[in-house]
């Protein structure tokens, strides 16, 4: 490589052979955050259908669900990810007798696993935010508990769970890098590679992939708003 | 539960179908839970050996000094992160534009970038060097003699990762605090004549790092909880050592249970702690609401919204 000969040459070179290593390395890089988005997408569905079930199994009037509800929040929420993706990719496929090669489906499945607790908590928190009144007003024309929550409360504590929720699936993407200890080619995983195999180019690659998670967080932030602002109801 | 706005108090047919629902759920988790100790009994989990391990004085030795490196690499990162969170916090409230241009630079860019890749960077541009460093200090030898490995380079790594985001989520958590402190405040302390820093220092700070103390500590489990990413770079923490266990004896899901355990004992307490202090707070201090920011993490986010409701 050239570069490594023209490197004493002054720092002008030194720049542009490592802004060379980022953009002739940009499709490798975009597969990367393919994934990254792939395995957060995955994720995230699962966790908000299973956090909002768990939500509702702790607000629930029967004392067993808002146990179980209780228990996983407190398992899941103060377990390391980092440890959940270990029993998924190395202890669970032999636990449930799965073969062959499912360490994405196992990464989504650790990732999903620690979401639901956080998405949970967001949900339950926006049922708690909604007016007492309104439950109190739904009680009193005489709908049921499934009712109550399905029609009168889910739909505005949805509203003012966007923000939290917003943040957990942030989270979510940030924590998706964390698939590359485990040999997933995401965008960190190819980040990884990279700096390993052009360490002058260190400070272009690094800098050029967190701009790929900052252009990822700041969608998301910006479609939550817009979601936010059509939703918003005046109180 | 008559303190819950969703339902009523359940009459007597109420009661029957809640216990039925109770039952027939307990049943379905019961399955799943029993499928799994089934496998487990299947793929031989519950035999000797593999939990032999945990009596085994030599690998209890090794889980304990992995402990030690866990516990020393979040003291470390907590403490940084504090200066670092009450530094970039006083500059984003700072009147000085420059300042808080810089700041805000700064928190936004470690906020949104995945920790994994602020480890990886520094690990990857800087070990060396960092290693180097510890090494002239003696760090390394010190370390060494106790057992805890020559991976110093590694925990630096680690140690700057968490500091930088955690830094920087703390300085918002100071800076939402600083602002939560009543106007009034900050006009009688300019009246008796204070100057802008020693306002920040005397009378905003000491509140804010009151109100926000609960939101500090749960920073600080997540801090804790994140030291596991020392994995990535080879950091001898509880779950790289729980893993090269694991990998020896195959028995990943016991280590897997023990770990979980630990985990669980050590950030359950710090929770409880934060909750303790946040209901403390709640009974002598009114919190001004805090606007909720997608960018803060969930389990602070979390944190803050209970102190809404409770002010509500």
């Amino acid at each position: 490589m050239t570069t490594t000969l023209l490197s004493d040459a002054g720092f002008s070179v030194f720049a542009q052979s490592g802004l060379t290593v980022l953009t002739s390395n940009i499709d490798k890089l975009l597969e990367g955050f393919g994934k990254t988005l792939a395995l957060s997408a995955l994720a995230g569905i699962i966790a908000l259908v299973v956090g909002t079930i768990l939500a509702a199994f702790r607000v629930s009037p029967v004392p067993a669900l808002r146990a179980v509800g209780t228990a996983y929040i407190t398992i899941f929420r103060n377990t390391p990810l980092v440890l959940l993706f270990v029993v998924f990719t190395y202890g669970l496929p032999g636990l449930l007798g799965i073969k062959g090669d499912h360490t994405f489906g196992f990464a989504v499945g650790a990732l999903a696993t620690y979401t639901s607790a956080f998405v949970c908590e967001a949900v339950r928190s926006g049922i708690n935010s909604v007016n007492p009144g309104q439950a109190e007003a739904a009680r009193s024309i005489g709908l049921t508990f499934n009712q109550n929550l399905k029609l009168v409360i889910l739909p505005q504590a949805m509203r003012a769970v966007i923000p939290p929720l917003t943040s957990v699936l942030i989270a979510l993407v940030k924590n998706s890098a964390v698939a590359e200890a485990f040999l997933i080619a995401e965008a960190s995983f190819v980040m990884k590679g990279l700096i390993r195999d052009e360490p002058q180019a260190l400070y272009w690659v690094f800098f050029g992939t967190a701009l790929g998670y900052i252009i990822i967080v700041f969608a998301i932030s910006g479609i939550s708003r817009v979601f936010e602002r059509k939703l918003e109801v005046a109180r | 539960m008559s303190a819950s706005v969703l339902f009523d108090q359940p009459g007597p047919r109420a009661r029957r179908n809640q216990l039925i629902a109770g039952i027939i759920g307990s049943l379905v988790i019961l399955a799943i839970l029993g499928y799994l100790v089934y496998r487990m009994y299947e793929t031989k989990q519950f035999t000797a050996r593999k939990w032999s391990i945990f009596t085994d004085p030599t690998a209890l030795n090794s889980l304990a000094n992995a402990l030690i490196n866990t516990l020393i690499a979040a003291i470390l990162a907590i403490i940084l992160s504090l200066i670092f969170g009450a530094v970039f916090g006083a500059m984003r409230v700072s009147h000085n534009a420059i300042l808080r241009t810089i700041s805000t630079v700064v928190v936004e860019f470690f906020r949104a970038v995945p920790l994994v890749l602020l480890i990886l960077f520094v690990f990857l541009g800087f070990a060396d060097t960092l290693q180097s460093i510890s090494n002239n200090l003696g760090i390394t030898t010190v370390m060494d003699n106790a057992g805890l490995g020559k991976g110093q380079g590694a925990l630096a790594s680690l140690v700057i990762g968490l500091t930088l985001y955690n830094g920087s989520v703390l300085a918002e958590i100071f800076r939402a605090g600083v602002q939560s402190v009543p106007r009034g405040q900050r006009e009688a302390a300019y009246s008796i004549g204070l100057t802008r820093s020693q306002t920040l220092r005397k009378i905003l700070a000491p509140q804010a790092i009151r109100t926000m103390l609960p939101a500090i500590i749960s920073q600080s489990v997540v801090a804790l909880k994140d030291t596991s990413l020392g994995l990535i770079v080879g950091y001898g923490e509880l779950v790289r050592q729980g893993q090269l266990i694991a990998t020896g004896y195959d028995n990943f899901i016991p280590v897997t249970i023990v770990l979980a355990c630990v985990y669980i004992a050590i950030n359950y307490s710090l929770s409880r702690l934060a909750g303790y202090l946040s209901k403390r707070q709640a009974r002598t201090k009114r919190l001004a609401p805090v606007k909720a920011d997608p960018l803060l993490p969930p389990d602070t986010m979390i944190e803050i919204e209970t102190e809404r409701q409770l002010k509500d």
